[in-house]
């Protein structure tokens, strides 16, 4: 009787830890939604930040999360694909493809303070791009893309073996397999993949607060100029992410009700978080049912 | 000599030369650009190991501060506020090892409860309801962590403990929440690909459930476990705002977990916008990154480790 009186202990200890858990998700959200969503506001979302003064918004902040993302994805997509198929479709197995999988290891593990010390050095001053977007797009991009080339390979080295070797047997180049054959069928994956890896670039702070910087200028949203200082559009100007925001008002902001602006704030990161990961999950759905004529399975 | 030019092009006839040379071209074009995107990988992580040991060395050789004297002396005052200027970073060193270790010791047994929930008790609903949760955990923001700390868990500390609630108490129970989906996603791989006959043939000798799982489940994926265990710490290690914002940040060893300490994180954060590049103290930053650089090897080297045992 003994073993089984353990057994339901056990049970019961396993079942309530992982109720716990789910608490503490349910805690979480309930309590950054509860907080925040009574400080959004058609204003609140648009209106610049006051130092000083209540009433502050995060509009310039969200403008600029939402076009770091952009940039970002402009620039890892390429860089990630071409890795991810060299690694999946190219790579001989060997000392140099084991190198690239450290490599890629090494580089999905670093501190992301550490990554952006190196943009710091780099990218801001030696490169002299100065704090700017352009500069944490880069940043973000070398944060990014670890995780976008193990996407890319996986999804290419899922694709079954037999459509390869129809392509191969048609007499059709690698080159050609790869872009009209694996890509196709890998291309549902990737996207999840990679809206899902998007999503970080709004939670990540720390690797911009010395790359993108803790300011942003005075914007202009009617001037679309790109080389203009006051553009929104200009890549090469400091800019202060949602992220950031949130991490500054919180440990040095002075304005009276920087409370709320921080919980009204986390909430909208929180849920254009959500947005994200739902929407992933979706389109590419939506995208293999598209590119393949058949159900996805799971 | 015309009339062969002019022939028809065929299957059986010299392929068009133009169109061989294109798909050659094509896929030439592709092959370098692929291998172009991989070597970038490999430039890109030397010349992070590059820059980084190269400012983080020169505390070292330019500024005379010895190796010892930075790791192990427990006096910081980079700036010589108090006397000589002093490099300690063992606080530092001290807070880091000590946060990312508890986030381990508090997240590894509700993340293992957890992937035993997902696969082993209701391998149903059980995974339907607690992946969601799981991933949802994994995607909001450090950022968000640190506030939810700062306005929750802080106030909480500080009306049950002695202090001012900010310390390696909270900074490590922010960090376990952060950590837990690391632990889970990659016990729950591990527990759902061990093969069917080993649990099967512990039943039928009459084992009860908990009984297979703590005698054959558990030591089978140990390996596994432990490797999420390790990514896990290495994740709390580098976290920099979360703990930044709950820990404190007061530059010595504290005596409690509840009384305002810092992390090698932390520092840098706080200090690297402050600090004019190149002076000792800007250095001794870089230093700190390079020591941070260095346990994200380490890490990585242990969880080659553990694999590789796994492998067997």
């Amino acid at each position: 009787m003994k073993a089984k009186a353990a057994d339901k202990i056990a049970t019961a200890i396993i079942v309530v830890f992982s109720l716990f858990i789910v608490a503490v998700l349910l805690g979480l959200l309930g309590f950054i939604l509860y907080r925040g969503l009574s400080h959004i506001s058609w204003h609140f979302l648009t209106s610049v930040p006051q130092t000083i003064r209540e009433g502050g918004g995060i509009g310039p902040q969200l403008f600029n999360s939402l076009f770091l993302l952009v940039l970002t994805l402009i620039i890892t997509i390429p860089l990630g694909l071409g890795a991810g198929i060299y690694m999946a479709e190219y790579a001989k197995p060997g000392k140099i493809t084991g190198a690239i999988r450290l490599v890629v290891e090494v580089l999905s593990s670093f501190p992301s303070i550490v990554v952006g010390l190196f943009g710091l050095l780099l990218i801001v001053n030696t490169f002299g791009f100065g704090f700017s977007l352009f500069s944490g797009a880069l940043v973000l991009t070398i944060f990014n893309l670890p995780l976008m080339v193990r996407i890319t390979e996986q999804a290419f080295r899922s694709v079954p073996k037999e459509q390869k070797e129809a392509g191969l047997a048609l007499g059709l180049s690698k080159w050609k397999i790869i872009t009209s054959v694996l890509f196709p069928v890998a291309l549902p994956s990737i996207v999840t993949g990679t809206v899902l890896a998007a999503g970080r670039v709004f939670g990540e702070a720390a690797a911009l607060l010395f790359t993108a910087g803790m300011s942003t200028p005075r914007l202009d949203f009617t001037n679309w100029n790109p080389l203009s200082p006051t553009s929104p559009i200009n890549p090469f100007r400091p800019a202060e992410t949602l992220a950031v925001h949130i991490w500054k008002i919180n440990s040095e902001g002075i304005a009276p009700d920087a409370a709320e602006i921080a919980a009204g704030a986390s909430a909208v990161l929180v849920i254009l978080v959500l947005v994200f990961n739902l929407f992933a999950r979706w389109f590419g759905n939506l995208l293999y049912k598209i590119m393949t004529a058949s159900k996805r399975m799971g | 000599m015309k009339a062969i030019d002019e022939r028809p092009v065929g299957i059986a006839d010299n392929p068009r030369p133009g169109r061989f040379k294109k798909h050659h071209m094509e896929d030439f074009a592709g092959r370098s650009y692929t291998t172009i995107c991989a070597i970038l990988l490999i430039v890109i992580i030397l010349s992070i190991v590059y820059f980084v040991a190269s400012k983080g060395l020169a505390t070292f050789f330019k500024d005379g501060v010895s190796f010892s004297e930075f790791l192990f002396g427990s006096k910081w005052d980079p700036d010589g506020n108090h006397g000589e200027p002093q490099f300690g970073v063992m606080p530092f060193i001290f807070g880091s090892f000590a946060t990312s270790i508890l986030a381990a010791v508090i997240a590894s047994p509700l993340s293992i409860c957890a992937s035993l929930f997902m696969t082993e008790i209701v391998p149903g609903w059980g995974k339907k309801l607690l992946q969601p949760v799981i991933e949802l955990l994994a995607g909001i923001p450090s950022v968000v962590y640190g506030f939810v700390g700062l306005t929750v868990i802080v106030p909480a500390l500080r009306d049950m403990f002695p202090g001012q609630g900010i310390g390696i108490a909270a900074g490590s129970i922010v960090l376990s929440v952060m950590i837990l989906p690391t632990i889970t996603s990659i016990g729950t791989d591990a527990l759902s690909s061990l093969p069917r006959g080993l649990k099967e043939s512990s039943y039928a000798l009459g084992a009860t459930r908990w009984q297979t799982i703590y005698r054959v489940i558990l030591p089978t994926v140990l390996p596994s476990i432990l490797t999420g265990v390790v990514l896990g710490m290495a994740r709390a290690f580098g976290e920099a705002l979360a703990v930044q914002m709950v820990i404190g940040n007061a530059p010595h060893i504290p005596r409690s977990l509840f009384e305002s300490a810092s992390t090698l994180t932390s520092v840098i954060t706080l200090d690297m916008g402050n600090t004019v590049m190149g002076t000792a103290h800007s250095n001794a930053l870089w230093s700190m990154a390079l020591a941070l650089m260095f346990m994200t090897f380490i890490f990585v080297v242990i969880v080659r480790l553990l694999e590789r045992r796994n492998r067997i």
